[in-house]
């Protein structure tokens, strides 16, 4: 029930970005959610993919930093109150958030929203426990 | 294991006596042969029969590389030019070069002091010695390549640069030794790593790295990476080349420097007072032995200490320390004295950082500021800005700690510091002084 991210380091200079999106454009990787976290010298590029294996070994032979990292994929109703229910559980589970982000499905009414957790299984199993909607890696890959 | 055991392991009284009696004739012959030394002698009101003991060595003036540059090329030259067989230079990254003059019996003994050196660092007969320092004007080929012949061992000639065949050259025509400057060594290991050979599984025993510092970090790293012993050799131009000093492979504490040629002393670059055994100070070299261009208390610039404690390995002679910088390259930040080498030990000191660095000097609003730039590598890297803040804030206050100086560091993509396959640029000063 988890989801595998890729992360990028990427210094803060231009064309970055614009680089990366073209080395993964060029060997047909799609990109399906990302994030990107800034500093003022750095950023960090997190990025959900159709095919990780691939996507992390082109970054590595142009020379970026990359690393994979377990994420949890919750898909929720896409209506007012629907993220809120979410955070509510997890608060009252004391489970913490290191990041997030979301983005809502190309058809039919729900959003998906992207959690990193430093305890990643307790997490899962309170979501689980909670009748929300944890999607396995794959259907997100494919989305 | 010695190359010329009875002067490596001369008892103290007998090298002194030695050195006084060259001492003496090499005073007298540049006061005969060289016009700059009549003249500068003339001016410090010496003459050569003042020279009675070691200690009146204190009463001789200076020669610097500024001297060197304006007698500019053959000016400090004691030998005739029909007698000089080979010229080499330094690099001249500011003004013109020094130069330099062999003659026949320079080159021998240049070849003797280099082979001395390899066997003090564990070569022998039947070691292929790989010599990737650069051959042409540069002293580092050449005088490495002499040495290993003298020693008798198979070298290979490779010269720097090329690295991918570097590497397959080592692993096919297994060598043994390894001789190049530190840095280009871990640069050898991460393109084999990135070619996929293991440089561990090469059949390298011993590496002789110099020409530029280094710390005893980074010789734990080339250790671990390369998996041989890492020997740290000294040598400049113009006091000879390679093999001025070397340490022994049984102590590996200090570098034994060859004292029946060169008499070393140790100065406050400042005052240029003499200081004692142990103190910090500019490594001051006099030839006693050279014919083509005797230098007569030669400023190397380096900073080091000396010590004549006995050595476990037997040679008698004196030992300076690791180099911990230059007098010239020492940076001086809002009035703090930095070595960039002390820098770069409290950096591999910190799990996971490579010792590729670049620091950045600069002036804002009348006050230095100093970036420390550090690649960001996987065993780094985290998903998490936090970590990668905290890791930031951990060099800043480890360098804050230590040397007192406050630093920005700051993150960088890996492979963006340049990397060289002779000297690392390690520091950029934009001050404008």
């Amino acid at each position: 029930m988890k989801v595998e991210q890729i992360s990028i380091f990427i210094e803060n200079k231009s064309g970055r970005l614009a680089e990366i999106t073209r080395i993964l454009g060029e060997v047909g990787i799609n990109i399906r959610a990302l994030s990107l976290a800034d500093t003022s010298d750095f950023g960090i590029l997190r990025l959900i993919v159709n095919d990780v294996e691939t996507a992390n070994k082109v970054l590595k032979d142009k020379g970026f930093t990359v690393n994979k990292t377990e994420v949890v994929a919750v898909e929720v109703p896409d209506r007012p109150g629907g993220l809120g229910a979410i955070l509510r559980t997890l608060d009252t589970e004391q489970i913490n958030v290191e990041y997030m982000y979301a983005f809502v499905e190309r058809c039919g009414g729900n959003a998906v929203i992207i959690f990193r957790f430093d305890e990643t299984d307790k997490a899962i199993h309170a979501l689980k426990a909670n009748n929300f909607s944890v999607l396995a890696g794959e259907r997100l890959y494919s989305m | 294991m010695y190359f010329n055991e009875e002067f490596e392991t001369l008892p103290r009284q007998a090298l002194e006596a030695l050195q006084l009696k060259r001492l003496q004739a090499v005073v007298e012959r540049v006061c005969a042969n060289v016009p700059f030394y009549m003249e500068s002698f003339g001016k410090a009101g010496v003459k050569s029969a003042d020279i009675r003991s070691l200690e009146d060595l204190q009463r001789l003036p200076f020669t610097t590389k500024q001297d060197m540059r304006d007698s500019y090329p053959y000016g400090l030259f004691a030998a005739p030019l029909e007698e000089i067989v080979r010229i080499h230079a330094s690099s001249g990254t500011t003004g013109k070069p020094t130069v330099v003059g062999y003659t026949h019996k320079d080159i021998d003994t240049w070849s003797e002091l280099m082979a001395r050196s390899f066997a003090a660092a564990g070569a022998h007969r039947g070691d292929i010695i790989h010599n990737a320092y650069g051959y042409g004007l540069f002293t580092g080929g050449l005088g490495a390549h002499y040495g290993a012949e003298r020693l008798g061992a198979s070298v290979i000639p490779i010269s720097g640069g090329n690295t991918k065949r570097q590497i397959m050259i080592m692993q096919d025509f297994g060598s043994t030794v390894l001789t190049c400057t530190p840095s280009y060594s871990l640069f050898m290991a991460e393109e084999a790593r990135a070619e996929g050979i293991d440089f561990k599984k090469l059949k390298l025993r011993v590496g002789i790295f110099g020409a530029e510092p280094w710390s005893e970090a980074m010789r734990g790293e080339i250790e671990e990476k390369l998996n041989l012993a890492a020997i740290d050799i000294y040598g400049l131009s113009e006091i000879m080349g390679p093999g001025v000093a070397i340490e022994c492979i049984e102590a590996k504490k200090g570098l034994h420097i060859w004292e029946d040629h060169f008499i070393p002393e140790i100065i406050d670059p400042k005052t240029g007072r003499r200081l004692p055994q142990g103190e910090l100070g500019e490594l001051v070299i006099t030839t006693i032995t050279k014919q083509g261009i005797p230098l007569i208390r030669y400023r190397t610039r380096d900073i080091t200490s000396i010590s004549y404690e006995p050595c476990v390995c037997g040679r008698t002679h004196a030992r300076i320390s690791r180099m911990s910088g230059r007098s010239d390259d020492m940076l001086i930040i809002r009035g703090v004295n930095v070595f960039p080498s002390q820098i770069e030990s409290i950096l591999v000191a910190i799990e996971g950082v490579e010792p590729h660095y670049l620091l950045i000097i600069d002036r804002r609003d009348n006050l230095d500021t100093l970036e420390v730039h550090v690649e960001v590598d996987e065993q780094l890297f985290s998903d998490e800005i936090k970590v990668l803040q905290l890791l930031a804030k951990r060099i800043e206050k480890e360098i804050k700690d230590v040397l007192g100086v406050t630093c920005t560091a700051k993150l960088v993509e890996p492979k963006t510091i340049q990397r060289s396959e002779g000297k690392a640029q390690r520091v950029i000063d934009n001050r404008k002084l």
